[in-house]
């Protein structure tokens, strides 16, 4: 038993330096530079620049409060999109905390009675940092966005349209719009239309 | 439901029988220890570090000296992710200056990264540096994956060999599956998460300033060489605290996809390996079926459920299924498919949050775990664990007809029954136990985010995830105490190793047995009838032990949704 221990000391102890210094180290390292010469955009987190500084990652979802932009979905990261802090809010289907966010977001939305609000609107993701919402909440935003853009609700709606991607080969993935994105475009829209047409 | 979610699941489950075969093949090879087309470039590696470390890697180990050896090397490992946790404030590639961890949290991380669990106290962008991450944390997810298929190597020899009193040598087989399995496909994998979103950087934080000017801090790091290794492994420890459903980690619906193949595909794989090893592959294939009808039962029941949704919102007018704690990208299909994946694996990775599930639709994964994730399972455990159960119901059926129960051509006896009853028996003992405990002491009952029902499932789930080495959460729980640091990572060494060290024992046992030829009497164990009968065994086995549980967390729970009972 002794002579075992002994001599398994040997190899646990070089095998442990070796295989740190391989899967620690080299590996981790040599994809850094393998990934930075070939995919270097997303590489470094898949970042959107307007205006020569950084807004955000087109993956990461972040806080929109501005009537004129479309609002993420509610986050549970941080006070809210923090992105040093993913998490999802961890309650569960019978918890009265959720059950109280929930009936207050939907009565912010002052819709008619009866009326359909869609799952993704009023719920947290699981990170937090969720960029999308789905098509519907999107639409339902438009009314609120065209009138404080003061923009026709069709050529929102066509954008929103525009900016909906489907599931790949028809199964992969939910209809979902990219909210960083859509506001992106849609800034850019409301630039184009207020330039004087002369 | 849908017909997409559907197709979802289904074209999956065939991909993952498709994989089975050419998986198996190259971990046959390894088994075998022969040659592959890598040992041209990894062969002097290999050789390299066997000089390095002394190591002879044709000397064959019984099971008392194989079981020796992977222990002490799983203690120095373990040591070695504790000090580097320790030392994190003055390792380098910590440019936030993080603090070091505690001494009760990096003790709970070590064994949790060592045992295959990675059960996480802790947000990785918030505790962790680069290096720790990169150092402390991926050599574990190689090696004790590599650890796993090493014992399930050793098992699978104690059958095929004949009066045999050895079972191969630890230190190769663990190096072997490392350099020509893990370490190639991970390269491949890593350089495709990247492409499709993935970060890969040293970097350790990006500032951005949003569109409304405010400012964003951005975690970034060397996500996609963990993320590889996390998901084929069946690791599953994030490197972020949202884990797979961070959007760095798991960007899009296709990388979703690859990350729920690559949990299945080494215990898919390792299912037809055992079948070529004992020489007819077809007694692969029928443990494969086997799981396969536990994993689509699973798997439609957590589907149903959460597209079924939550009433409690319904009643608000909320349309559809439970997205709280959902991503839009994966929508509610690939969400509940994901958690049973994981946990019928012993993964843990999670793209959505459990806790958040509905009752019967969260209760699926807990259950998938302490069945002890025999469906499909963690690389080598999940095999290992399943073979105890097939064990189990040779032995069950041969008290039908009153003859000794023969498996894959040895006889089942008494000793080796025995062994694998106690390493069965170990799981349930150290859930309900120490599930028990906390749910009386008050440094336990300060746990739960969640009240009511629901709050024993989450301190039921933590345990089972813990003993189960799987590692997801129902992540309400303020796990990071040293009360549940120091129970679970008792949980988690027991869950591991004993179940190992039995599992050695009965190889052993099995090797030196002579072979026993299939006669008529035999009971066939590659038919529907011999499916049948280990599902039947792993759900009575399973269902018996913990029905009293699940109806006290998820049964009671179910009902008060449906009866708007809040709490």
């Amino acid at each position: 038993m002794f002579n075992d221990i002994s001599s398994a000391l040997r190899p646990a102890l070089v095998l442990t330096l070796l295989f740190a210094l391989l899967l620690g180290l080299a590996y981790p390292l040599a994809l850094t530079g393998l990934a930075q010469a070939i995919f270097p955009d997303a590489a470094n987190g898949s970042l959107i620049e307007r205006g020569g500084h950084v807004v955000g990652s087109r993956l990461i979802g972040q806080p929109f409060s501005a009537p004129g932009y479309f609002h993420p979905r509610p986050s549970a990261a941080g006070a809210g999109y923090d992105a040093m802090a993913s998490s999802g809010s961890n309650l569960g289907p019978a918890s009265k905390a959720l059950a109280d966010r929930v009936g207050k977001d939907v009565a912010a939305l002052g819709l008619p009675s009866g009326s359909r609000v869609p799952a993704d609107m009023v719920t947290t993701s699981a990170s937090g940092l969720d960029p999308h919402i789905s098509p519907d909440t999107a639409l339902m935003q438009v009314g609120r966005v065209a009138g404080a853009r003061g923009m026709a609700r069709e050529r929102i709606a066509a954008l929103v349209r525009e900016n909906t991607s489907g599931p790949l080969l028809g199964f992969l993935g939910e209809p979902r719009v990219n909210v960083l994105e859509l506001n992106l475009a849609l800034d850019k829209l409301a630039q184009g239309s207020a330039r004087p047409t002369r | 439901m849908t017909v997409q979610g559907w197709t979802l699941i289904l074209l999956y489950t065939a991909l993952v029988v498709v994989l089975a075969k050419p998986m198996g093949m190259w971990l046959f090879a390894l088994y075998e220890g022969r040659e592959t087309p890598l040992h041209r470039v990894l062969g002097p590696v290999e050789r390299g570090f066997y000089r390095l470390a002394g190591i002879d890697p044709n000397a064959e180990q019984g099971w008392r000296r194989y079981a020796l050896h992977m222990l002490l090397f799983q203690l120095v490992v373990l040591l070695f992710t504790y000090a580097v946790l320790r030392l994190q404030a003055v390792l380098p590639l910590n440019p936030r200056g993080l603090a070091a961890i505690g001494a009760d949290g990096a003790m709970n991380t070590a064994i949790s990264f060592t045992t295959n669990t990675n059960w996480q106290w802790y947000s990785g962008e918030v505790a962790l540096s680069n290096f720790s991450q990169m150092v402390g944390l991926v050599i574990h997810n190689f090696l004790s994956a590599a650890t796993g298929i090493a014992i399930a190597f050793a098992l699978f020899r104690g059958f095929a060999r004949r009066e045999a009193g050895t079972l191969g040598n630890f230190w190769a087989d663990c190096t072997r599956v490392t350099l020509y399995l893990l370490l190639p496909l991970c390269v491949i994998y890593a350089l495709f998460l990247v492409a499709s979103g993935v970060p890969q950087t040293l970097a350790s934080t990006i500032d951005a300033t949003t569109l409304e000017g405010v400012k964003q801090t951005i975690a970034v790091g060397p996500v996609a060489s963990q993320e590889a290794i996390k998901m084929l492994g069946t690791n599953g420890g994030g490197f972020f605290n949202a884990n797979s459903a961070h959007p760095f980690e798991n960007p899009t619906a296709l990388v979703n996809f690859v990350q729920m193949l690559s949990i299945f595909a080494l215990g898919a794989g390792l299912t037809w390996c055992f079948g070529k090893a004992v020489g007819n592959t077809r007694q692969g294939w029928a443990i494969l079926a086997a799981m396969m009808v536990l994993f689509l039962a699973g798997a439609g029941v957590t589907y149903w459920q959460e597209a079924s949704g939550n009433p409690v919102l319904h009643h608000f007018g909320v349309a559809g299924g439970n997205m709280e704690g959902k991503e839009v990208r994966f929508g509610v299909a690939a969400s509940a498919l994901f958690s049973v994946v994981t946990t019928a694996a012993s993964c843990g990775a999670v793209n959505a949050m459990h806790d958040s599930f509905t009752a019967l639709g969260g209760m699926i994964p807990l259950l998938n775990i302490q069945l002890g994730e025999v469906v499909v399972g963690g690389v080598g455990a999940g095999i290992y664990g399943f073979l105890l159960f097939a064990m189990l119901a040779v032995f069950v059926a041969g008290l039908m007809v009153g003859r000794t129960p023969e498996y894959v051509g040895k006889k089942i006896e008494a000793r080796d029954v025995k062994l694998a009853v106690l390493a069965i028996a170990v799981l349930p003992l150290c859930i309900l136990g120490l599930t028990a405990l906390s749910a009386v002491l008050p440094d336990g009952l300060a746990g739960p985010l969640n009240k009511g029902p629901h709050g024993f499932s989450e301190i039921l789930y933590a345990f089972s995830s813990g003993t189960g080495n799987n590692g997801s959460a129902f992540a309400g729980l303020t796990a990071g105490t040293p009360f549940y640091n120091g129970l679970l990572s008792v949980a988690m060494w027991i869950g591991r190793f004993f179940m190992i060290v039995p599992v050695l024992a009965i190889a052993g046992n099995l090797a030196a047995k002579k072979y026993t030829p299939e006669t008529a009497g035999s009971f066939p164990t590659t038919g529907p009838l011999w499916v049948g009968l280990l599902i039947a065994v792993i759900l009575i086995v399973g269902g018996l032990t913990f029905l009293p549980s699940l109806a006290l967390g998820p049964i009671a729970d179910h009902l008060a949704m449906v009866s708007g009972q809040l709490f």
